[in-house]
């Protein structure tokens, strides 16, 4: 059955720029018909996999299937896909009618053929008296049009878009979001969407692809991944999120945020640690009064268009950030409550950085291509394969790349209500999961320094 | 405001400087004496023995063969450098970097170090100097200009263009001619047109490959005949007409170019 | 077969390789050429009298000495010339600018040794003694543009916001000029100086036309060897001049292919 239906099957996909790794083992399939986006920060790895799928790029392992055929290493000549770019590339030098035949002439179909296929694309895309005008004369929205009238009249089995609307204002994005849907639904033919825009990626599609760090991060509809984000990760990519650390008490009891919440979720072990993510527009903030759960302080309130969107922070020193239809003026003390199936507990990914190491001497371990020094042990053999933790609030970071062991870049940032999760890449490849109250910003370039005392080394 | 007068005449300045020899060509074609700067009254003898076929034979083949080389050189050269500023553009920086400094090793060095090397390469392999020699020459120290014409519309155009034919379905090599050669037209002809220029400018280079076989391109002709000691008067018309062809060429270029952009 | 050939020659970076088999044959063996002649004799063995021949025999030396020092005339005054024009050009209405530097290029399309002539003829004509004066006047007149299109095109693409900034900094008409255009403008004039001092060392024929002979440049005592058939003399001069280039080039090292880009006439 799964057989029948899928037109584009991506299996154990990865690929490197030198050695720097961009897509990890990527899996995903694609069904008949069905509208995917693929979203993720740029860098992600989403146009990197988009380009491998279109055939510009060679996958170095993997196996790419469209149509039933495998396609791996077939050039994007010969695939029944066809792509709309990011900033159009439309050509310059023929006009719109010459743009959207290219293919066609390419076919060597008769040319009353042509003519009436052009003829019906331009009707799809309303650009009926355009034909003969050049490019260049075209505002973005007209240009977007043609380049996908260019690409749909070669009738692919699949659409790229690659960030087809980045380069249009606001209000042009949002009129061409709901064109390009019924235009999905009119043709009937899958689409597979690339962009960095949540809610571009909710308002469009059949199923969203979360990706970051060249991994798939949680595939599901838009629903799922917003109401049941897979990781911290999601969560905070997807909307506004608080996500905070927690505790599972019980079944359907956590602990965050130094209070204990009713939840809904079950099947964890007791005291496992875990994420808590709250949406802001899921607490309830009110006056103070005996329906508080907790309470805080409003610390800053902002006027959004249609809500207010307010930062309180509790009496036991945790941060939220809360959106309601009603203000509520800083300085005052308010009342909170969250439902329980509104709290959202996940599995966390790590609880501490974990380190493939040999042993260098008795203080000594390498790991991350340096050697550091270590608690002194007497039963450390040169070169034994080690494994060395080290907690997420020991490694210090430093303003200059110069100081420290090691030179690292902030990647991602996750505000944890009273205190920062960073993500940073260490020369270029490997990660270092760093918490902090520092305040950084990402790109950040830094040094990083590990205290030889909280380095804890195990055998393999 | 005084700026402004001052900073014309400034440029007017320079510009009659620039142009005063020229003039004396032009206003000297239009008297028949033998040396230039003695004015024996109007005529117009000179244009018509030129057109009349009158001109001195070895004069006559020495314009034809600089015309000749100069259009076979940036021909090849136009080829040549498009190709390889396509195939750089898509180098690694690392080797196009080490071919970008290559190339502009012919454009660094001056004529006569080119003129040298070129010179003992042909004469150690025993080429016999003469017409292909020069040409190849040449095509030498044209094709780094075309290669620095090319480039810069290569890195200025979408990098999706190609790719976006490739995915409407042709093929490498369709996509080559319909989309990146139309996209880099202006960028060859430019090159086309500085390596015509370089070459029959072109003086040094082409005294040293060209062999003793009796080939003149027109500036060894008139090398020649200034150390004679003298002009043949015919080439101060010939001056003035190309002079004129290229200064109406390219003041019609230039007015169509800005009309386009308004 | 037929498709391993065509997928070869698909891959674009591939077109490179007629250029690059070109570029080794045309432009690397014969300076490597140079290298060896200047290191033989005429019977092919390694020799150092070439190069010490340079240091001993006067006459070469002295040409050498003399020709750069006028190249660097030439060019000092090529700059001083050439700058103004160019910063004038660059405050122009841009349609302006342009006819204008089309107008300097042009008497470069009139042969330049009927044009040596012609200014020959001029000089006669205001009764001009032909000689050093001379000599430097051709040159600069023949080397202007080359200075004042690189200098223009680096002045005429500054961001005018960098100027306003300056500007609302506080720096007055003179700072502003002496603070930001003239230091952005220094890879411009670093290129018309590559274009300007090392041809003027090795032109020949400009020299004895301007001077009926009286002066030599190096360029000419080049010539004159490869003419006399002391080829092996003859390269070893040439590889003193290319080192003259190198020491250039170094000086302005990740500026050149720029330079030459800047210099790009049209």
């Amino acid at each position: 059955m799964q057989q029948t239906t899928d037109i584009i099957t991506v299996e154990h996909l990865s690929h490197s720029f030198g050695d720097k790794a961009v897509l990890q083992d990527i899996n995903l399939s694609i069904k008949k018909g069905e509208f995917v986006t693929i979203l993720g920060p740029s860098g992600c790895g989403k146009t990197t996999l988009m380009r491998l799928i279109g055939g510009f790029l060679k996958a170095k392992e993997g196996k790419i299937t469209i149509a039933r055929q495998e396609m791996t290493q077939v050039p994007p000549h010969l695939r029944p896909v066809n792509t709309v770019f990011q900033r159009y590339a439309l050509f310059p030098h023929l006009n719109v009618f010459e743009n959207i035949a290219f293919g066609l002439k390419l076919k060597k179909l008769p040319k009353e053929v042509i003519q009436k296929k052009v003829k019906k694309v331009l009707k799809i895309v309303t650009m009926m008296d355009y034909e003969k005008r050049d490019v260049d004369s075209l505002s973005g929205g007209q240009q977007q049009r043609v380049a996908i009238a260019r690409a749909i009249v070669n009738e692919p089995e699949v659409l790229l878009l690659d960030e087809p609307l980045a380069a249009l204002d606001l209000k042009m994005r949002k009129d061409m979001q709901m064109e390009i849907k019924a235009m999905h639904k009119k043709l009937g033919i899958s689409f597979l969407y690339v962009t960095h825009d949540q809610e571009e990626a909710l308002t469009l599609s059949d199923r969203i692809v979360v990706m970051s760090d060249g991994k798939i991060q949680q595939i599901g509809s838009p629903t799922e991944i917003y109401n049941e984000p897979a990781n911290s990760f999601v969560a905070d990519f997807i909307g506004e999120s608080n996500i905070l650390n927690g505790v599972m008490l019980e079944d359907e009891l956590v602990e965050c945020a130094g209070l204990q919440f009713e939840c809904v979720d079950k099947g964890f072990e007791s005291n496992e640690q875990v994420d808590v993510v709250i949406r802001p527009e899921d607490i309830y903030i009110f006056d103070m009064s005996d329906a508080a759960q907790f309470s805080g302080v409003v610390t800053s309130s902002i006027f959004k268009g249609v809500h207010y969107e307010m930062m309180v922070t509790t009496h036991e020193g945790y941060e939220f950030m809360i959106q309601d239809y009603h203000c509520f003026d800083v300085g005052k003390t308010v009342g909170l409550k969250v439902k329980p199936f509104d709290i959202h507990v996940m599995k966390k990914e790590r609880l501490c950085n974990t380190f493939d190491g040999t042993i260098v001497d008795k203080s000594h371990v390498k790991f991350l291509d340096n050697v550091f020094e270590c608690p002194e042990s007497a039963n450390f053999t040169a070169n034994t394969e080690v494994k060395v933790s080290v907690a997420f609030d020991e490694v210090t970071l430093f303003d200059s790349e110069d100081e420290g062991e090691l030179k690292g870049v902030i990647r991602l940032i996750l505000y944890k209500g009273n205190h920062y999760h960073l993500t940073v890449v260490v020369e270029g490849t490997d990660h270092i999961f760093v918490d902090t109250n520092d305040i950084w910003d990402d790109g950040d370039r830094i040094g990083i320094s590990i205290a030889p005392k909280c380095i804890h080394v195990e055998p393999a | 405001m005084i700026k402004r007068i001052l900073s014309s005449s400034y440029l007017g300045l320079l510009l009659v400087l620039l142009y005063a020899p020229i003039l004396i060509i032009i206003i000297f074609s239009f008297t028949e004496a033998k040396v230039l700067g003695n004015w024996t009254g109007f005529s117009l003898k000179l244009y018509a023995s030129i057109f009349q076929g009158g001109i001195h034979h070895s004069l006559s083949s020495a314009l034809w063969n600089t015309l000749i080389i100069g259009l076979i050189a940036a021909f090849a050269a136009t080829i040549l450098g498009t190709m390889a500023a396509i195939g750089i553009h898509n180098l690694q920086p690392r080797s196009a970097q080490a071919i970008k400094m290559v190339n502009t090793i012919p454009i660094l060095n001056p004529d006569i170090i080119t003129a040298i090397s070129l010179f003992l390469l042909f004469v150690s392999l025993g080429i016999s100097q003469g017409y292909t020699t020069v040409i190849l020459a040449h095509i030498t120290f044209c094709t780094p200009y075309v290669v620095l014409s090319v480039l810069p519309r290569l890195r200025r155009m979408n990098t999706n263009l190609y790719e976006a034919a490739l995915d409407l379905g042709a093929t490498p090599f369709l996509a080559v001619r319909k989309v990146l050669i139309p996209e880099l037209k202006p960028g060859m002809i430019s090159g086309f047109i500085l390596a015509f220029t370089l070459s029959i400018d072109d003086f040094v280079v082409t005294l040293f490959n060209i062999g003793n076989e009796g080939l003149e391109t027109l500036s060894t002709y008139i090398y020649a005949d200034a150390r004679r000691g003298g002009l043949t008067p015919e080439l101060r018309p010939l001056s003035a007409i190309i002079f004129m062809t290229v200064l109406i060429l390219l003041l019609v270029i230039n007015r169509r170019a800005t009309k386009k952009k308004l | 077969m037929q498709n391993k050939m065509l997928s070869f020659l698909g891959r674009r970076r591939n077109w490179t390789i007629p250029y690059a088999l070109f570029l080794a044959f045309f432009v690397l063996v014969p300076m490597t050429l140079i290298v060896y002649y200047a290191f033989t004799n005429p019977e092919g063995k390694f020799t150092i009298a070439n190069i010490q021949k340079f240091w001993i025999h006067p006459e070469a030396m002295n040409t050498f000495i003399y020709s750069v020092v006028v190249a660097l005339i030439t060019t000092a005054l090529c700059i001083l010339i050439g700058y103004p024009a160019a910063y004038i050009l660059s405050k122009m209405e841009a349609r302006k600018a342009k006819l204008i530097v089309i107008l300097f290029i042009l008497p470069m399309w009139i042969n330049f040794l009927i044009r040596t002539l012609a200014t020959v003829a001029l000089f006669d004509f205001f009764r001009i003694p032909l000689g050093e004066g001379a000599l430097i006047f051709g040159m600069v007149y023949n080397f202007l543009p080359f200075m004042i299109y690189p200098i223009y095109n680096i002045l005429q693409k500054t961001d005018p916001n960098l100027i306003e900034a300056a500007q609302d900094l506080g720096a007055n008409p003179v700072q502003v000029f002496l603070k930001t255009e003239l230091p952005l403008s220094i890879p411009g004039i670093i290129s018309g100086i590559l274009m300007v001092f090392m041809p003027v060392i090795s032109t020949f024929a400009i020299a004895e036309l301007l001077t009926i002979n009286n002066i030599k440049l190096f360029g000419t005592t080049l010539q004159e060897n490869i003419y006399n058939g002391t080829w092996n003399y003859g390269a070893a001069l040439s590889l003193i001049m290319l080192l003259l280039i190198g020491l250039t080039a170094l000086m302005n090292r990740d500026g050149n292919s720029k330079a030459a880009e800047e210099g790009n006439l049209i």
